[in-house]
C-alpha cells in the first residue's frame, strides 16, 4: 500500500483561497487598532473648526470674524486668502472646488474660513461667531428644480448609442414612457474625516488622513501649498469605513489642516462633528431615470431610450465618471437590439456629489429593473420570466454586445440565475404568496429575483495601474507595502496572502505596513472594487522579482538547475537539499542579492473612447443573484425582509470569508439606500438630515431575517487576474435591488398585478403606502 | 457636603473635582486618560461606538448598563462602576469570550463600530444567559455597523451565550463582591456633592428632599437624569448650562409599584426597568418601549424626562395619555397632581412652575375587558424618532356600543394631543366599521400637522386614521401588524 496517500501534505498558514481572519481582527475587539484620531498627538497640537455657510447660494457680502478670533482659545482664523499654493480642490482639475469660499457660496454648509484653536470644543464654538451678510441668489436643491432653471451641466454629459432606436421604438407593438426617482446616500462610515498634518522641515509636511486615495491628498496638499508632491508625505493605516466618502472628500481636511500647520509650525487636526461632516461631504447621486422602452407581447425588449440625470451639487467631482458608469450598467444583465442611453449631470445648489459603492451603477440597474417591471405588468407576466428573455447571452450568440460596443464574454448570469431559482424553492414560494395575497385584506407580501453583472475596471484606464514595495528582512520576515488603502474590506489580509503564498512562507511572517505615498508613488484610489485586482497583482510582481533573484542565487551557490528548486512551506528544496526560508534568505543576503522589490501591474486589454462612446472599458464582469421575500403592512407601509438568499460570484475566492462579508455587508448597505435611508433638503435648500437621528441606516433588526449567502464556487475567473479571483467590493451592493422589486410586487398586489407600481426609492414606509393607494384608486 | 465624586473606572478608584457640568464621558476616556478604544461615531447617542457599561447598585443588587460615553456627563457617575473595552481581555491577553466570538465569526471589518459592539454583547451576555435573536437584535439596536451587514455580529452573540466559561474568567464576575463593597461604601457617605470649575457647578444632591430644596434656592439650573436629550444640547447645540443638577442616581425617583387600579411610575425609572414591568402589565406599551432609542438610551433616559422635556413626538406621552395618567409635580413645599395631558401647554412650553420637578406618573390600568393599543409608525422600525404615534383606549358597554374611548396621538401637533372629535365620532356609536370608517375623517379636525424630513402632512393624516382602521381590525381579532418576531419566537 502506498503510505504517502495517508499523509497530508504540509502547507502554510494563510495561502491564497483561505479564509483567514481579517489582520485586525483581534486588535478591532481589544479597541486598540489604532485610527487617526487614536494616535498620540505631537505636544502642542492644534484643532480646527470649520466655519459653514448658513446659505444655499447667495454672494458673499461681508464677513466679519472679529468675534471669532476674540473667542477663547483661539490662535489662527484662515480664510481663502491664506492659502499660500490655489485655493482648489477640484480633484477633476475642473478648478470648480475651493478649498474656501470667496465671493460666493453655492451650497449650504460650504467651509468660508477655518478657526485654528488650542482644544477642538474651542474651535467648533468660536466657528459659530462670524457674522456674515450674504446677498441672496436664486437656488435649486434637486434635478427637477435644476431642469426648471435651465441649469447648467457640471461636466460633458455621454451618449452611448446601438442599432435605430428612433425607428424600433416607433415600430414596436408596446410601448412604455414614464419616469423614475432614486434618492441619494450618505456614506455614513463609522469614523467620519479626519486629518492630522505635522510640519517639517523647509516645505516638508506629513499628513495622516483617513483616504481612499492618499496620492490625491498628497497633490492636493502640495497645490494648495504651492511646494512640490515630493515635500508632502501622506499616511493612512486604516479607516474607520469608506464606501467611497474618502475617495475625494478627504482632500478639505487635509488641505487646511496642512496649510495651518505650516502657517502656525505646530501639528493641526480636523475632525468635524458628524453633522459637519454629513453637511460638507459628498454623498451619492440622486438620479431621475425617464425611459421609453419598446417591446412585445412576449416580453422581448425591442429597443429602449433613457436619460439618467443626476443631482450633481455644485462641482463636477467624480459626477462625470459616475453618470458614465450609470450608463454602463443601464443595461444590468440585458440585451438591447435597439439602444439610446444620455446622461444629464446637473448642476444644484447642494454639495458636491460623489462616489459611493457601486459609482452610479446601482443607480443605472434600477432603472432596467424598472423597465422589465414594466413589461412584466404590460404583459401580465412573472418579472423574473421578462428578465430571463432579455439576458445576454452566450459567446457566439448575436445577443453579446453592450450599448457601449464592448462584447460580454464571460457571462454566466443564466447560469447563477437558474442555481438560485431552484435553491431558494423560488417558483413555489411566489405561487404561495399570490394565493396569500388573494386571502390577506392588510397585509400583503412579495418576492424578487434580481440579477447583477458588473464591470470591474475604472473606466478612466490610467487609473487600472498599482504599484507595491517588498522587503525581505535577513532574518527572513517579510515587509508588505502596496498603495491600496484599507477601509474594512480586508484588502491588506488578501495582498498578505497572496505574497506567503508566492514566497511559501505562513503569513505571520509578513507584516502589513501603513499605506504611504512615501513608499509606492503615484497610486490610483482603492476604489471601483479594484483593490485586490490591482495591488495583488503588483505585490505578486514584487514577489516574483525577488524569487527570479534568489532563485537565480541557488542555481549559482548549489550549482543546480532552476528546475530543481522548489519553494515548499517554510523551506526550499535545492537539488536534494531542504534549507529553511531563513536560512536561505541569510545566504543570498550574505551572497549580495537584492531582497527589496517594487512590483508594478497595469490592467491588460481594456480601452476605452468616450467621445465615440466605444471600446473595452471593463476587463471582465462580476455576476451575481439575489431573490428576496417582503411583508408590507398596506395600512402604513411600513415592511419586513423575510428572507434572503444569495448566489454570488467573486470567481476563485482569494478568502472566501473575507468575500462572504463583502457580499453580506454591501446587501445591507444596498437594502438602506433603497429603504429607510432618506437624505431630505427643505426649501431653504438646507440638508436636515444630517445625522443619524434623523438619517437612518439598517440596524441589525433590518437585515433580512433569513440570510443565506452563498459564493458560486464553480466560477473562476476567465482572464488570469490574481488567483483567478474577481473584485467583490461594489457588485453585491446591487443584489440588494431583489427587496425593493418584492416590495413592488408586495404592492402590485392590492391591482391583481396589472398596474407597474412605479415606486420611488428610496421606498420608505411613506412611499410604499402611497403606491399603494395610487394602485387602489387605479385598480 | 463634598467637592468631588468618586467612582471606579476599570479597575481603579478614581475620586474627581475638577470637571464642568458638561463635560462627557467620552471626552474623559479618550482625551484625560488615552483609553481611545471607546469611539466616538456621532456624539448624540445614535450610533454606540462609544458604548461602555456602568455599573450602579440596584434593589437587585450591582446592576451593569450598557450606556453611550459621548452624551453622559461626568457628574452622573457618582457611585457607580464604568467599565470600557480596555477591561475586557484577561490579564494573559486572552480574548473575552465576547470578543473571541466576533473574531471567530468575522464580525469586524472597518472595526471602528467594534469596540461599542463588544460592550453591548457584553452587557446582554451578563444579563441574560439565553438570549434569543431576538434579545440579541434588541440589545444592538444602539450600534450602528455600516461593513457586516450585522450577520456575523448576531452570530457571535448566538455562539458565545452557548459556550459560556468558568465565572472566574470574566473580570466583572471575578470582582463583584468587591466592587458591591466599595460602592456600597461610596454611598455611605450621603452627602450632597457639589464640584465647581470655572465657576460651573455641577450638583450631586444626596436625596430627593435635598434636589428640591436645591432647586428652590437654583430654579434655572438644568435638572438631568438620562442626559439623553439635554446630551445632544451640550454636543450639537453646544450650550452651556450651569448649574446641572444630576438626578439619575436617587434612587427614590426610581421605584414602580402597583395595586389593582394603577401602576405609579416614579419619574426616575429608565425604559429598561420600565420595559421589564410594563411588558407583563400591558404588553403593547411595553413593545412599544423596545423601540425607543437604543439599548443604551433605554438604559439612560427615563420615564420623567420623555414627560418633562415636553417634546411633541415623545413615545411615552401618548399611550400614557391615552390610559388617562396623572403627573405629580413636586416642590420643596409640596405636591401638586395634574391630567397628563393638561401638562402640555404648547410647542416647547409645560406647566412646570419654576422649583418644580416631575416627581411620578400614576397610570390606571386598562378597565378589564377593554381595549388597548399603541402603534408608532417611523422610517426605521427600531431606533426611530416616531413620524407618529398613536395610542388608543376603548370600552365597550355592554350592548357594544363605544362607552369610553380615548384616542392620543405624538407628531400630529405641537405637542402630544388627543383626537376629541375623533372620540366624540365614536362615543356611544356601536364599535363597527361604519362608525369607525366615518369617525376617521374626524381627524382633519383634530390635527393639521406638519410636513418635514420624518414624513409629508399627507402621509400623517392618512396614517393616522389607518391606526384607526387597524386598531378596529385588533379588536375585531384580525392581527394586522408586522412583527419580526412572533410571539413564541422572542
Amino acid at each position: 500500500m502506498d503510505k504517502s496517500t495517508f499523509e497530508t501534505k504540509p502547507i502554510i498558514k494563510g495561502p491564497m483561497h483561505s479564509s483567514l481572519k481579517h489582520d485586525s481582527a483581534h486588535k478591532h475587539v481589544t479597541g486598540s487598532a489604532e485610527y487617526i484620531d487614536d494616535i498620540p498627538e505631537p505636544s502642542g497640537t492644534l484643532h480646527g473648526g470649520l466655519g459653514l455657510s448658513d446659505r444655499a447660494h447667495a454672494e458673499i457680502v461681508s464677513v466679519d470674524l472679529s468675534a471669532v478670533k476674540a473667542a477663547p482659545g483661539v490662535v489662527w482664523v484662515m480664510t481663502a486668502a491664506d492659502i499660500p499654493g490655489f485655493n482648489d480642490v477640484a480633484s477633476t482639475g475642473q478648478h470648480d472646488e475651493p478649498l474656501l469660499a470667496t465671493t460666493k457660496v453655492e451650497f449650504h454648509r460650504q467651509p468660508i474660513f477655518a478657526v485654528i484653536a488650542e482644544t477642538r470644543d474651542q474651535a467648533r464654538r468660536a466657528a459659530t461667531l462670524a457674522r456674515i451678510e450674504y446677498r441672496d441668489l436664486p437656488h435649486w436643491t434637486d434635478i427637477d428644480g435644476a431642469r426648471e432653471n435651465g441649469a447648467p451641466l457640471v461636466v460633458e454629459p455621454m451618449v452611448l448609442k446601438r442599432g435605430e432606436p428612433e425607428t424600433e421604438i416607433e415600430n414596436s407593438p408596446l410601448r412604455v414612457q414614464a419616469h423614475m426617482y432614486i434618492g441619494g446616500q450618505e456614506h455614513f462610515y463609522l469614523e467620519s474625516h479626519i486629518a492630522l498634518a505635522i510640519p517639517g522641515e523647509d516645505e516638508d509636511i506629513t499628513v495622516w488622513s483617513s483616504t481612499q486615495h492618499p496620492s490625491e491628498v498628497q497633490h492636493m496638499v502640495a497645490h494648495v501649498l504651492g511646494i512640490a508632491n515630493n515635500a508632502v508625505t501622506v499616511m493612512t493605516r486604516r479607516m474607520g469605513g469608506g464606501f467611497g466618502g474618502k475617495e475625494t472628500q478627504g482632500n478639505h481636511f487635509a488641505c487646511l489642516a496642512s496649510v495651518a500647520a505650516k502657517k502656525l509650525k505646530r501639528a493641526v487636526k480636523f475632525r468635524p462633528d458628524r453633522d459637519e461632516d454629513m453637511a460638507v461631504t459628498g454623498k451619492r447621486h440622486d438620479f431621475r431615470v425617464d425611459y421609453d422602452v419598446a417591446f412585445d407581447e412576449e416580453g422581448h425588449i425591442h429597443a429602449v431610450d433613457v436619460t439618467y440625470a443626476a443631482r450633481c451639487g455644485f462641482s463636477a467631482d467624480l459626477s462625470g465618471p459616475v453618470t458614465d458608469r450609470a450608463l454602463f450598467h443601464a443595461d444590468s444583465s440585458y440585451y438591447y437590439p435597439h439602444v439610446r442611453l444620455a446622461s444629464q449631470p446637473l448642476k444644484t445648489h447642494t454639495v458636491s456629489n460623489t462616489a459611493f459603492r457601486g459609482f452610479g451603477g446601482p443607480q443605472g440597474m434600477l432603472g432596467a429593473e424598472r423597465i422589465i417591471e414594466e413589461i412584466a405588468y404590460a404583459t401580465g407576466k412573472d418579472p423574473l420570466e421578462i428578465r430571463k428573455l432579455n439576458f445576454y447571452g452566450k459567446r457566439g450568440s448575436e445577443r453579446t454586445v453592450t450599448p457601449y460596443h464592448q462584447e460580454v464574454e464571460d457571462n454566466i448570469i443564466a447560469k447563477v440565475v437558474e442555481e438560485l431559482e431552484a435553491s431558494s424553492d423560488y417558483q413555489a414560494r411566489r405561487q404561495a404568496i399570490i394565493d396569500f395575497n388573494a386571502d390577506s385584506p392588510v397585509i400583503r407580501k412579495g418576492i424578487a429575483l434580481t440579477p447583477v453583472k458588473f464591470g470591474i475596471s475604472f473606466t478612466m484606464t490610467a487609473y487600472n495601474q498599482a504599484g507595491a514595495l517588498v522587503h525581505i528582512y535577513n532574518d527572513g520576515s517579510i515587509h508588505l507595502n502596496h498603495g491600496g488603502t484599507e477601509m474594512g474590506q480586508g484588502l491588506y489580509i488578501k495582498v498578505a496572502q497572496v505574497v506567503a503564498d508566492t514566497f511559501q512562507v505562513d503569513i505571520d511572517r509578513v507584516k502589513i505596513t501603513a499605506t504611504t505615498t512615501g513608499k509606492v508613488p503615484n497610486t490610483s484610489a482603492t476604489a471601483a472594487s479594484s483593490g485586490s485586482d490591482l495591488n495583488g497583482m503588483a505585490a505578486y510582481d514584487a514577489c516574483r522579482q525577488i524569487k527570479e533573484r534568489l532563485i537565480d542565487f541557488a542555481t549559482r551557490q548549489w550549482k543546480v538547475g532552476r528546475d530543481k528548486i522548489e519553494f515548499l512551506p517554510n523551506r526550499v528544496r535545492i537539488g536534494s537539499e531542504i534549507v529553511p526560508f531563513d536560512t536561505f534568505v541569510r545566504a543570498a543576503y550574505y551572497d549580495r542579492v537584492q531582497l527589496s522589490a517594487a512590483g508594478f501591474y497595469k490592467t491588460p486589454k481594456i480601452h476605452w473612447d468616450r467621445k465615440a462612446g466605444r471600446g473595452r472599458p471593463f476587463y471582465y464582469f462580476a455576476y451575481g443573484a439575489a431573490v428576496s421575500e417582503v411583508a408590507i403592512d398596506t395600512l402604513t407601509g411600513e415592511y419586513l425582509v423575510e428572507r434572503t438568499d444569495i448566489l454570488h460570484d467573486v470567481g476563485k475566492s482569494l478568502n472566501p470569508a473575507i468575500d462572504i462579508g463583502q457580499i453580506e455587508g454591501g446587501f445591507v448597505q444596498g437594502l438602506g439606500w433603497l429603504t429607510t435611508e432618506e437624505l431630505w433638503w427643505d426649501a431653504k435648500g438646507r440638508l436636515r438630515t444630517h445625522a443619524p437621528s434623523t438619517y437612518k441606516i439598517p440596524l441589525a433588526s433590518d437585515r433580512p431575517k433569513i440570510f443565506n449567502v452563498k459564493l458560486a464556487e464553480w466560477s473562476e475567473n476567465a482572464e488570469p487576474t490574481i488567483g483567478r479571483s474577481k473584485a467583490v467590493g461594489e457588485p453585491p451592493f446591487m443584489l440588494a435591488i431583489s427587496v425593493f422589486e418584492a416590495i413592488s410586487m408586495a404592492v402590485a398586489s392590492v391591482a391583481e398585478y396589472r398596474v407597474c407600481p412605479r415606486l420611488d426609492a428610496p421606498a420608505t414606509p411613506e412611499r410604499v403606502l402611497m403606491a399603494v393607494e395610487r394602485l387602489k384608486s387605479i385598480g | 457636603m463634598s467637592e468631588a465624586i468618586r467612582f471606579i473606572l476599570n479597575g481603579e478608584e478614581v475620586t474627581r473635582g475638577d470637571f464642568g457640568p458638561t463635560e462627557t464621558l467620552l471626552d474623559y476616556l479618550r482625551l484625560r486618560r488615552r483609553l481611545t478604544g471607546t469611539k466616538e461615531g456621532c456624539a448624540e447617542g445614535d450610533c454606540g461606538a462609544c458604548t461602555v457599561l456602568v455599573g450602579r447598585l440596584t434593589e437587585q443588587g450591582l446592576r451593569y448598563e450598557s450606556v453611550n460615553a459621548c452624551i453622559r456627563f461626568l457628574g452622573s457617575l457618582h457611585g457607580t462602576h464604568v467599565v470600557t473595552v480596555e477591561h475586557l481581555a484577561g490579564r494573559d491577553g486572552a480574548l473575552h469570550p465576547v470578543q473571541q466570538a466576533l473574531v471567530d465569526t468575522h464580525g469586524s471589518q472597518c472595526g471602528f463600530c467594534t469596540p461599542g459592539f463588544v460592550m453591548s454583547l457584553y452587557g446582554l451576555w451578563l444579563s441574560n444567559q439565553a438570549p434569543t435573536r431576538a434579545d440579541i437584535e434588541s440589545a444592538l439596536q444602539g450600534n450602528l455597523c455600516r461593513c457586516t451587514g450585522y450577520e456575523p455580529i448576531v452570530k457571535a452573540a448566538e455562539q458565545v451565550s452557548q459556550n459560556r466559561p468558568s465565572s472566574l474568567f470574566d473580570p466583572l464576575e471575578r470582582d463583584h463582591i468587591q466592587i458591591m463593597a466599595k460602592l456600597w461604601s461610596i454611598h455611605s457617605e450621603a452627602d450632597t456633592i457639589v464640584v465647581e470649575k470655572d465657576g460651573a457647578r455641577s450638583i450631586v444632591p444626596a436625596s430627593v428632599a435635598a434636589f428640591s430644596d436645591i432647586l428652590a434656592e437654583e430654579p434655572d439650573a438644568t435638572i438631568v437624569a438620562g442626559a439623553t436629550d439635554v446630551g445632544l444640547w451640550v454636543t450639537k447645540q453646544m450650550r452651556l448650562l450651569n448649574p446641572v443638577i444630576f438626578i439619575n442616581h436617587l434612587t427614590e425617583l426610581q421605584s414602580v409599584t402597583s395595586d389593582e387600579t394603577t401602576i405609579t411610575i416614579g419619574a426616575g425609572v429608565s425604559y429598561a426597568q420600565a420595559f421589564d414591568l410594563l411588558t407583563d402589565e400591558i404588553s403593547s406599551l411595553g413593545r412599544l418601549i423596545d423601540r425607543i432609542g437604543g439599548q443604551q438610551v433605554r438604559n439612560m433616559g427615563t420615564i420623567g424626562g420623555n414627560i418633562a422635556n415636553g417634546s411633541p413626538i415623545g413615545d411615552i406621552p401618548p399611550p400614557l395619555i391615552a390610559l388617562g395618567a396623572e403627573l405629580t409635580l413636586r416642590t420643596h413645599a409640596g405636591r401638586r397632581t395634574i391630567a397628563l395631558e393638561d401638562y402640555f401647554l404648547a410647542y416647547g412650553k409645560q406647566d412646570r412652575l419654576q422649583g418644580e420637578f416631575v416627581e411620578k406618573v400614576c397610570v390606571p390600568r386598562p378597565a378589564e375587558g377593554s381595549h388597548f393599543a399603541v402603534y408608532k409608525i417611523s422610517k426605521r422600525r427600531d431606533e426611530d424618532i416616531s413620524a407618529l404615534c398613536g395610542a388608543f383606549n376603548l370600552t365597550l358597554d355592554a350592548e357594544g356600543k363605544v362607552g369610553k374611548i380615548r384616542i392620543a396621538f405624538g407628531g400630529m401637533a405641537a405637542t402630544p394631543k388627543r383626537a376629541k372629535h375623533v372620540e366624540e365620532a365614536l362615543l356611544g356609536k356601536e364599535w363597527s366599521w361604519e362608525t369607525v370608517s366615518a369617525a376617521r375623517n374626524a381627524f382633519d379636525e383634530d390635527y393639521t400637522p406638519l410636513t418635514d424630513w420624518r414624513a409629508t402632512a399627507e402621509y400623517r393624516s392618512l396614517a393616522a386614521k389607518n391606526l384607526l382602521t387597524r386598531f378596529f381590525l385588533e379588536t375585531a381579532g384580525a392581527p394586522t401588524e408586522l412583527r419580526r418576531f412572533e410571539l413564541e419566537e422572542a
